[in-house]
């Protein structure tokens, strides 16, 4: 799976770091999202997908190769 | 417990879509149909009164998934076909054309109506803000406006005070709390607030109740206090708060409250589950009934439903947490910071315009606050706040 972030649409809520802290993080200076792994192992893939799903400003998307 | 073979949800918007998102997630295969009144494909409503209102994004920036995301669901989705009944025992909703859909399971998403004023639908120029096409027609409004009033304190009143001040309008903002976001932040955040617009050149009329609206030919001229002050206007938005959308749901056979009200599972009766603005249910943790209107509530609590709908038994237990944008302020609030609670500030400088801070009631801290400091505050949550 391959992820991309949209910095412009993240309203800083945090939620991808509670529920994937191995795969995203917030900068110190404004709580932006910062990737820390675009392409995340398979034991990421259900925290990422659900951190995806519960984005409050849908500012993550997850791509799965087919 | 079988999974049920059918499924409709009734509103399409952030809640709605994303129960839809967790179901195949989770594996459910059955047929999903979605029934929403909009137009529109799936759209966000925060950037409305923000990016949207201010012309900084296109409309289309707004929408919640792409036509691929949207398609690869595989759900029918029945735009601008309103509910106008569900019958619950059954589990059969009628929609505005006449169209009958039973099925397996019932999800009611319809969020929330906008309070208006009395005599507010009589002159042009008086706006409320909840759906996309309320934001482009206050935006086309304000491209050609010169002073408008905002009644209202609370989140969107002052996030549209903000977008159509920074837009360069002349911009009074009238309510009935003492203090901005009072009811929401309390005393000291609600005027550190009240102090960024005010320094932003916002006119505030606060405390005060709205007597009447003014018009001349057909148009709105101002508002009129009940002080007796006159606020000329050539646009209004009305903000004073919104209901539950459940007017369709009369003689339903649910129970209805301060909306539709659940177990703490978000089950109304069985087969049928609420999500999003609309659901009042039992949240376990508090030990009572709570019903929020934020944006990550609408995620959150759209988890929780579709695993139930396909035979778990979670109860739904968040932390609330909504967020406003406002000039170069970004305020981010965990927990139920009630305006009781005593402030404290845990980190950074208010004075700097940057701080961390937490809500104690009875020894006991209820909610955490950032202040252009997100991800301080996120962290303190995590360390202060339980569920």
């Amino acid at each position: 799976m391959k992820i991309t972030v949209d910095e412009d649409k993240c309203c800083g809520a945090g939620n991808c770091v509670l529920i994937a802290p191995e795969v995203f993080d917030q900068r110190d200076e404004d709580g932006i999202v910062v990737l820390l792994r675009s392409e995340p192992g398979a034991e990421e893939r259900a925290a990422v997908l659900e951190a995806a799903a519960v984005c409050p400003a849908a500012a993550i998307e997850v791509h799965e190769e087919a | 417990m079988t999974p049920p073979g059918s499924i409709v949800i009734v509103g399409a918007s952030a809640a709605g879509l994303s129960t839809a998102e967790a179901l195949r997630r989770l594996g459910y295969e059955g047929r999903l149909t979605l029934l929403d009144a909009e137009p529109h494909q799936p759209y966000d409503r925060p950037p409305l009164s923000k990016q949207v209102l201010a012309g900084a994004w296109e409309p289309a920036r707004a929408q919640l998934r792409g036509q691929t995301q949207l398609d690869a669901l595989g759900a029918e989705f029945a735009q601008g076909e309103p509910a106008v009944a569900l019958d619950a025992a059954e589990r059969s909703v009628t929609t505005a054309s006449g169209r009958v859909l039973r099925a397996d399971a019932v999800v009611i998403a319809t969020g929330l109506t906008p309070c208006r004023l009395p005599g507010q639908d009589g002159p042009a120029g008086v706006h409320v803000l909840r759906g996309l096409d309320d934001a482009l027609t206050l935006r086309a409004h304000l491209t050609a406006a010169r002073r408008l009033v905002v009644v209202g304190e609370g989140v969107l009143g002052t996030e549209v005070a903000a977008t159509a001040r920074t837009m360069g309008l002349d911009v009074t903002l009238a309510g009935m709390g003492g203090t901005l976001l009072g009811a929401q932040l309390g005393e000291v955040i609600g005027g550190e607030l009240a102090r960024k617009h005010a320094e932003r050149g916002v006119r505030l009329r606060l405390g005060v109740t709205v007597d009447e609206l003014t018009g001349a030919d057909g148009r709105v001229t101002g508002v009129r206090l009940a002080t007796g002050e006159l606020l000329p206007a050539d646009a209004v938005v009305v903000a004073v708060g919104a209901r539950p959308a459940t007017g369709w749901l009369a003689g339903s056979g649910l129970r209805l409250g301060d909306g539709v009200e659940c177990d703490s599972r978000c089950r109304a009766a069985e087969g049928v589950y609420a999500v999003g603005d609309v659901a009042s249910w039992e949240h376990e943790g508090y030990g009572r009934r709570l019903r929020l209107e934020n944006r990550t509530n609408a995620t959150e609590q759209a988890q929780v439903v579709a695993a139930n709908l396909l035979g778990a038994d979670r109860p739904y237990t968040p932390i609330p947490y909504f967020w406003t944008d406002q000039y170069d302020v970004k305020i981010q609030a965990h927990g139920l910071p009630s305006p009781a609670a005593e402030l404290s500030v845990a980190e950074g400088d208010p004075a700097e315009q940057r701080f961390a801070a937490l809500y104690r009631e009875d020894g006991r801290v209820t909610g955490v606050l950032g202040w252009n400091m997100p991800k301080q505050a996120r962290l303190l949550r995590q360390q202060a706040l339980a569920n």
